[in-house]
């Protein structure tokens, strides 16, 4: 019988275990990752331009004004800033959009990456196959299947920060001021685009440097961008692509032959061009594919049909029916039949 | 000598004694910060920040508390899965361990959920995510906690003579036991898939799709040292007679789990070409040598049967083997975890007083429980002298 036993452990607990995952055999190319999910073709989206943001911050102070949320000091600058000046570093629980500086050496020209400086503009970047949606115990944040806005409903989220710390991006942050604080993300505006708006930080921007628009437009005009030699004239659209503001007339600058969002980490609809590399701005090098495919097809394969787990119990029933009966084992950690033994 | 030490029975003896004391006081300490996080936010007592959501709270309260508390369910697994009755002595001790283990766990997770009322709707149908690792592992904890007191309560009854209701609940107890199997299977291995979207935040090193299985094994190998430890620290302390020769055997066992899980670890990373990290000098190599070595004296230590028939040796490896567990938890979830650039994360005073005194409440309850309810059954050391001559 005890052999019965072990054979059971062996087939199914371990089973259980290796068995599922050993497909995975675990070289890169043998993943257990279901497919990647794709854009919706009316998904929209944010362009921002890193070469032609000037830093001053006017889409942080709009998304500040539009979201409701109150200025941030850091502790350093608390004794002569009592609020009257958002200064915030990083994005936190009550900034959801932050314009940060890259420096090197001199700082002498913009766009450049050794003895130069570039901006990089922080939210969001609403992920095609997002990882928060996907580790979302309950269905808090959701991604729009139209838009592919991904929000976060606060009456449903628990708080447990889990988006936040699987977010490749680092993005959803949860306000610990609070004693009940909740989780606060840039969600596009959605709220400003209901009413025909586009979002406030494109909104305001002076440049072009946020430019809202349909996800495949902004695509063609980064592609368009980047392919075009330094220096060539050209129209930037301002506000929302395809709407009727004046552009800004500019001219390209030496951009990395790259879009950022267009693959990494599955795609994103928050788009990035810039002339300093990526990963010097703050957005790291991701592979491309979705990081939630990968730990959903694990999960799945795990579970699939639920027949692991059945067959396991069904097993682990039949054995400890067994053991309880024959007095062999007994019961609720002690031995029912102890007294029949001594 | 096997029927001298079948019937569990209080110890009875003073209630108030110093160390009960000294964890009472750390207890209430821990409580007073705890009160504070409700009142003032979670910001106000803990250093967890925008780059470091998840602090010690998570990885050391929620991650290797469950995984220490693994006693009861690798326990059970030999003890009515393998059919091996002779381990029934330490099912009790290794049951309450699991039971204050889980359940203090959960207790960490009110702690650190920002919206704890909306745990609610981990149990509205219409809220669940299916793909959410974290739904899975949050309810087959929530379960296995009602199981592992369940599992425990014949302790209680014997204690307050409720025989009739015993009998009842034996007819149905292989059901529970059998749970109390399946639900730490599936959710220890949870606790590794759930970093499975890490794959950008966490080195290779410790990041495979393996994840759940090196979860698994190494929490079952944690399971059996924690009831080698603790059996050893009990008739110690409460100066009981020792049960070497079941630890001896459950030495073999844990030998065998951490030989797999050494294989599968290190064979994964060779495997994907990513041994250069290792020798790279950064924190990650650093933690994970400090791991390797852990793991690797706890296989030299039970490597022979001379060494598993000491008591020394036996929970020397047992505590080797539950600080590399802990680290590689704590490493995977936090040490090793790649946060936003910028930030850092060390745990504040506060946020470790709340920590130490949830653990102190923790062996303060399995000290009562153990004086007052019937849960330890070796004969006192003398009396076991005397059967013995
Ligand atoms: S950037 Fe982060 S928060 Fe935004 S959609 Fe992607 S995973 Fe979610
Ligand atoms: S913090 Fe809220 S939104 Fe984020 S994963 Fe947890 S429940 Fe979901
Ligand atoms: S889209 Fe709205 S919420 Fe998002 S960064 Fe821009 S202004 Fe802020």
């Amino acid at each position: 019988m005890s052999i019965d036993r072990r054979a059971f452990l062996a087939k199914s607990f371990g089973g259980f275990a290796a068995g599922t995952t050993l497909a995975a055999g675990e070289a890169q190319a043998l993943t257990l990752a279901r497919p990647d999910k794709v854009a919706s073709p009316d998904a929209v989206g944010i362009l921002y331009d890193s070469t032609l943001c000037v830093g001053c911050k006017a889409c942080v102070a709009a998304c500040k004004a539009a979201n409701g949320a109150p200025a941030v000091v850091p502790a350093t600058l608390a004794d002569w800033n009592q609020g009257e000046w958002d200064s915030a570093e990083d994005l936190d629980g009550r900034t959801l959009n932050v314009i940060k500086a890259y420096v090197n050496g001199t700082r002498e020209v913009k766009d450049r990456e050794t003895d130069g400086f570039a901006f990089v503009k922080r939210h969001c970047l609403h992920c095609i196959d997002p990882s928060c949606v996907s580790v979302c115990p309950v269905s808090a944040m959701q991604k729009h299947p139209v838009s592919g806005i991904v929000t976060n409903d606060k009456d449903a989220c628990m708080g447990c920060r889990y988006c936040s710390y699987a977010c490749p991006f680092g993005v959803p942050q949860f306000d610990l001021t609070q004693a009940y604080g909740r989780i606060n993300k840039c969600e596009m505006c959605g709220h400003l685009q209901a009413k025909g708006g586009i979002p406030a930080c494109c909104d305001v921007c002076p440049t072009g440097a946020s430019l809202f628009g349909k996800l495949t437009d902004l695509q063609k005009e980064a592609e368009t961008r980047i392919s075009l030699p330094a220096g060539t004239p050209h129209d930037f659209p301002r506000g929302r692509l395809g709407g009727d503001r004046p552009a800004n007339p500019g001219q390209t600058a030496n951009y990395l032959k790259k879009v950022y969002g267009e693959k990494d980490a599955g795609g994103t609809q928050l788009r990035y061009i810039a002339g300093v590399p990526f990963d010097k701005l703050g957005l790291p090098n991701l592979p491309n594919h979705s990081f939630a495919a990968t730990a959903e097809g694990i999960q799945h394969t795990i579970y699939k049909w639920f027949a692991a787990p059945v067959v396991l119990f069904a097993g682990l029933l039949a054995l400890t029916y067994r053991s309880t009966r024959k007095g062999n084992g007994g019961a609720g950690g002690d031995a029912p039949h102890s007294s029949e033994k001594s | 000598m096997h029927d001298a030490h079948v019937q569990p029975r209080p110890l009875g003896g003073r209630i108030l004694t110093v160390p009960v004391a000294i964890l009472t006081v750390l207890t209430l300490v821990g409580f007073y910060y705890i009160a504070k996080r409700y009142f003032f936010g979670i910001g106000a007592v803990a250093n967890v920040n925008p780059g470091y959501p998840w602090g010690i709270w998570v990885a050391f309260d929620v991650i290797v508390g469950p995984a220490i508390g693994c006693g009861g369910f690798a326990m059970a697994l030999l003890t009515y899965v393998l059919n091996q009755g002779k381990y029934h002595p330490i099912m009790r001790p290794a049951l309450l361990g699991g039971l204050f283990g889980y359940t203090l766990a959960g207790v960490a997770v009110m702690i650190d959920l920002g919206r704890y009322f909306n745990s609610m709707n981990l149990l509205l149908p219409w809220h669940l995510n299916t793909n959410s690792i974290m739904l899975e592992t949050a309810l087959c904890v929530m379960a296995y906690v009602a199981v592992l007191w369940i599992e425990f309560s014949p302790a209680f009854l014997e204690r307050f003579g409720l025989s009739k209701l015993r009998k009842t609940l034996e007819r149905f107890m292989f059901v529970i036991i059998a749970l109390g199997v399946l639900l730490p299977t599936m959710h220890q291995s949870a606790l590794g898939t759930i970093l499975a979207v890490n794959e950008s935040k966490l080195s290779p090193l410790w990041w495979t799709q393996l994840l759940p299985v090196l979860y698994l094994i190494s929490a079952v190998a944690m399971g059996y040292s924690v009831v080698a430890f603790e059996a050893t620290l009990v008739s110690r302390g409460f100066r009981l007679k020792s049960e070497l020769p079941l630890l001896s055997s459950i030495g073999r066992i844990i030998l065998w789990l951490v030989v797999a899980f050494m294989f599968i670890r290190i064979g994964v990373i060779v495997l994907n070409g990513n041994l250069g990290l290792a020798f790279e000098s950064t924190r990650a190599a650093l933690l994970f040598w400090v791991e390797t070595f852990l793991f690797g004296a706890a296989i030299v230590l039970l490597s022979t049967d001379r060494l598993r028939r000491t008591e020394r040796y036996i929970f020397l490896s047992a505590c080797a083997l539950l600080l590399g567990g802990t680290f590689y938890r704590l490493d995977s979830y936090l040490l090793v975890y790649t946060g936003s650039p910028g930030w850092r994360y060390f745990p504040s005073v506060p946020e470790l007083m709340i920590t130490i005194g949830l653990v102190s409440l923790h062996v303060l309850l399995f000290i009562l429980f153990c004086k007052l309810l019937p849960v330890l059954s070796n004969p006192p050391r003398q009396a076991a002298e005397a059967h013995a001559s």
